[in-house]
């Protein structure tokens, strides 16, 4: 296990350093690039142009910036935004938490519910829940996010008056409460089409369960359905569903960028866009790289998720 | 003289029928069924698959699938009819007053979860005993199945188990509660012949100590001889003969039951023919496999040798048996010949070449010349394929043929193994395990081999099937001349089919010789194990 878990760190470190290396590249091809910004400043010449340049290092052979911006992030320094100035690693945190707040919840409401309704639906397989939840996901899937983030706003914000219609916190407010109040119509938008997905999935992944023979074993001891279903099918549909989960990590992060500009939340979808329209290279880069990071970890904990719960790979 | 008294009825099924949903063969799973089980006996119901006898079992667990329904009958437990228990009453039941086990033990526990607890789930179902009367149970049961170091086996998962390890397991969960009725479903068909003699008298042996009854499903007769009371003879769903198992093995009345009691493959005494001035077409010598394992960070390599310095001779239009019990080292040794494992040391030399020394390009041109079947027919078939599609592709591939001389191929193969030409369009889930089993024998015929290699070919069918299946081989060995590497853990259906027959244990040739000295004059302590392991030779 030990020696499974050094392999896989070991791994992880290659493949983000190759994502570094290419990203750093790519963005240097990209036309443009951070001086086009100071350009259009009124009166700007070229003389003032090299000198920022040089400031800033960027007329240094590519693989030096590369290893120099590599050796800084190493050490905990990401660099700092050319838009503001501000340390790119407080901007991303600030953004992370804004998209982890409304991500995680919209995602474990689609993972509870839709885990849920797919059991649900396996259990009584060709019944009329089944049926309807069937009909349902279809319209959920069908349904562009945008036009039902809006409609919602139409409804809960315009309309009733119950809801903000966005941002993630009242100015001046803060509490808790102010936070849930804000972050309850974009979760729900958001999961709609996750809790279609997911239960999909777990249907299938339960289906597959139901009609293996330690079901009837468990039947055939005399167990209740409910713990037949609790103690034996659960755990067993649930064991694909979570590399599923942690392939969903990514999706997560590169954000409901859609959600977030609908209800104008400050999150990292928005600052990636945001930050690529003013070629702000430090910021993209800090935000390539915290996904990638996230990704990798996310991946390596489904991973070990799955070793805990299933003996057969945690044993071999 | 008094008559003695007739023993007691504990299980009293009357006029069953169940009807089969659908467009299916026949309308009923199981017409008019009527048997007794009686207290303390060994019931045997035996049919091929399809009988209806599964479904019989299903039908006293109230475990019947959704699709099916009970037409009409009773099934009577000691004056209760259970066909119209209350689910909640029926639970109660289970696993308590009558238990089951089932065929396949590996796919019969949950693979999450420890043995122990899994035999303990027995005991909180019905609530029986404290926490830790309970625990002991537990360990005493796994005690009186013979499993080695109960304390610690407890705490084992299924996969860490052999298939008869699991099998006791099965039989520890079934039994934690003492039940009046087991009903073994075919528990040791997916066991080899040294197990299946073990599981057997395991069972007759806890059977006789507690007076339990129990109702045993197989589909060969030789288990039945060794094991039975009493028979039942099912066919298509009806019972055809049923009757005291000793007087229906030595007097069988129905045409079935004779042709059932026919099918079971005996020990022939005579050898086939042979004739030594026939070409050698494959040469092993001292051939060796091993497997290196390493079990964990920092710990030692393991080594396994599953192929130990063998070597054999074989003819053309010669079949050589390689017998032995799992994990003997027989189809490594399989897979050795046919090169989907490299060797480690050796020669196997085969159309004039040393294919151990051949990289893999240069042994690509001898690959259709060997060919495999494989034990199970219906894994080995890609299901979107048809088995026109199955037959033409590799031929195709290897541009040893045309499109449509393939087709022309195809079309005289399938009537070679008997199915009709019309099963050239049709997909693997619309035959018989049976005709799979044809299907894969004439996959491998498509080439014209002059060797074919059958691992376990006959192991998963019925003994009626398999009788069959080793006919059709016979016959075309007899027509095309090709040699035949059986792999087999079943000493009769060797000695059916074999010229010679090669017994291996843990890798290595206990005995090499032709079937009636293996057989009938065995020298080595192994081989006479597995020779008093086949079933019904009490009989």
């Amino acid at each position: 296990m030990l020696r499974y878990l050094l392999s896989r760190l070991g791994q992880s470190a290659i493949l983000l350093l190759i994502v570094s290396c290419v990203g750093f590249c790519v963005l240097s091809l990209a036309p443009g690039g951070p001086l086009s910004q100071f350009a259009l400043s009124p009166g700007m010449t070229q003389e003032q142009l090299t000198r920022i340049a040089d400031q800033m290092g960027l007329n240094r052979p590519l693989p030096v910036q590369y290893m120099d911006w590599l050796s800084h992030l190493l050490r905990g320094d990401w660099g700092v935004s050319y838009r503001d100035g501000q340390p790119v690693l407080a901007i991303i945190q600030r953004h992370l938490f804004a998209t982890l707040l409304l991500m995680g919840t919209s995602t474990a409401i689609a993972i509870v519910l839709g885990s849920a309704i797919g059991i649900a639906s396996a259990v009584r397989r060709g019944g009329i829940f089944d049926h309807t939840m069937t009909v349902m996901s279809m319209v959920a899937l069908s349904i562009p996010t945008f036009w039902f983030g809006l409609v919602a706003i139409y409804v809960f914000s315009l309309n009733l008056g119950w809801l903000p219609s966005g941002g993630m916190y009242a100015v001046g407010n803060g509490s808790l409460a102010d936070y849930l109040h804000h972050l309850i119509m974009p979760a729900l938008v958001l999961a709609l089409v996750d809790v279609a997905i997911w239960s999909r999935y777990m249907r299938t992944s339960t289906l597959n369960v139901v009609h293996q023979d330690f079901v009837r074993t468990a039947r055939a001891k005399g167990l209740t359905r409910r713990r037949v279903l609790m103690k034996h099918i659960l755990g067993n549909s649930l064991v694909p569903m979570i590399t599923l989960a942690g392939l969903q990590l990514p999706v997560i992060l590169g954000g409901a960028l859609v959600t977030e500009t609908v209800f104008t939340w400050p999150g990292m979808g928005r600052l990636f866009l945001d930050s690529l329209g003013y070629s702000d290279y430090p910021v993209v880069m800090g935000l390539l790289m915290a996904s990638a990071l996230l990704v990798v970890v996310g991946s390596l904990a489904a991973d070990l998720i799955v070793a805990l719960i299933d003996p057969r790979i945690r044993l071999n | 003289m008094p008559n003695p008294p007739p023993p007691e009825v504990v299980l009293s099924m009357k006029g069953l029928s169940i009807v089969l949903p659908g467009l299916r063969d026949r309308p009923h799973a199981v017409r008019d069924v009527s048997l007794d089980l009686r207290m303390g006996e060994i019931l045997c119901i035996i049919g091929e698959s399809g009988s209806g006898k599964s479904v019989t079992a299903s039908a006293i667990m109230g475990l019947l699938p959704d699709a099916m329904r009970v037409e009409g009958g009773q099934v009577l437990f000691r004056g209760t009819d259970l066909l119209t228990l209350p689910e909640a009453r029926m639970r109660t039941l289970r696993g308590k007053s009558v238990s089951i086990i089932f065929q396949d033990p590996l796919s019969a526990l949950n693979p999450l979860m420890t043995i122990g607890a899994q035999i303990r789930e027995v005991l909180d179902a019905h609530h029986i005993g404290t926490i830790e009367g309970r625990a002991a149970r537990v360990v005493e049961m796994l005690t009186e199945v013979g499993l080695p170091d109960p304390p610690a086996i407890q705490h084992q998962y299924p996969f860490r188990l052999s298939g008869g390890q699991r099998q006791r397991v099965m039989i520890a969960m079934a039994l934690a509660l003492d039940p009046d009725i087991l009903i073994a479903d075919e528990p040791t068909t997916a066991l080899d012949v040294t197990t299946q003699a073990q599981i057997l008298s395991l069972i007759r042996a806890i059977q006789r100590r507690k007076g339990m009854s129990v109702l045993f499903i197989t589909h060969d007769f030789g288990v039945v001889a060794d094991i039975a009371d009493r028979v039942v003879v099912m066919e298509k769903g009806l019972v055809v003969e049923q009757g005291d198992a000793a007087q229906v093995l030595r007097a069988p009345a129905h045409a079935y039951t004779r042709k059932l009691i026919a099918a079971v493959p005996g020990l022939r005494d005579a050898d086939r023919p042979r004739d030594t001035e026939k070409p050698v077409v494959l040469e092993v010598r001292n051939l060796c496999k091993t497997y290196r394992t390493r079990s964990g960070f920092l710990s030692r390599v393991r080594e396994v040798r599953a192929v130990d310095d063998i070597s054999f001779t074989l003819r053309k239009g010669e079949t050589l048996g390689i017998v032995g019990e799992s994990g003997s080292g027989k189809s490594s040794m399989g897979k050795v010949l046919m090169k989907l494992i490299p060797a480690d040391g050796g020669e196997i030399r085969f159309q004039g070449e040393n294919t151990v020394a051949l990289t893999e390009d240069a042994f690509r041109p001898l690959r259709p010349r060997i060919q495999m079947i494989f034990q199970d027919p219906y894994a080995s078939l890609n299901p979107r394929f048809t088995v026109g599609q199955a037959l033409t592709v590799g031929p195709v591939a290897h541009a040893r043929l045309t499109r449509t001389a393939a087709r022309r191929k195809a079309q005289e193969v399938l009537g070679m193994v008997g199915l009709d030409a019309s099963a050239f369009d049709r997909y693997p889930h619309e035959f018989s395990g049976g005709q799979r089993q044809r299907v894969g024998i004439a996959r491998a015929l498509m080439f014209d081999p002059e060797v074919i290699v059958a691992d376990e070919a006959v192991s998963a069918l019925d003994v009626s099937i398999q009788a069959q299946v080793l006919d059709l081989l016979n016959d075309i060995q007899r027509r095309t001349r090709l040699a035949m590497v059986f792999i087999t853990h079943d000493l009769r259906v060797a000695s059916q089919i074999c010229d010679d027959v090669l017994v291996m244990h843990r890798g290595r040739m206990v005995e090499y010789g032709p079937p009636s000295q293996i057989f009938r004059a065995p020298r080595h302590a192994y081989t006479r194990s597995l020779v008093d392991a086949i079933p019904g030779r009490a009989a």
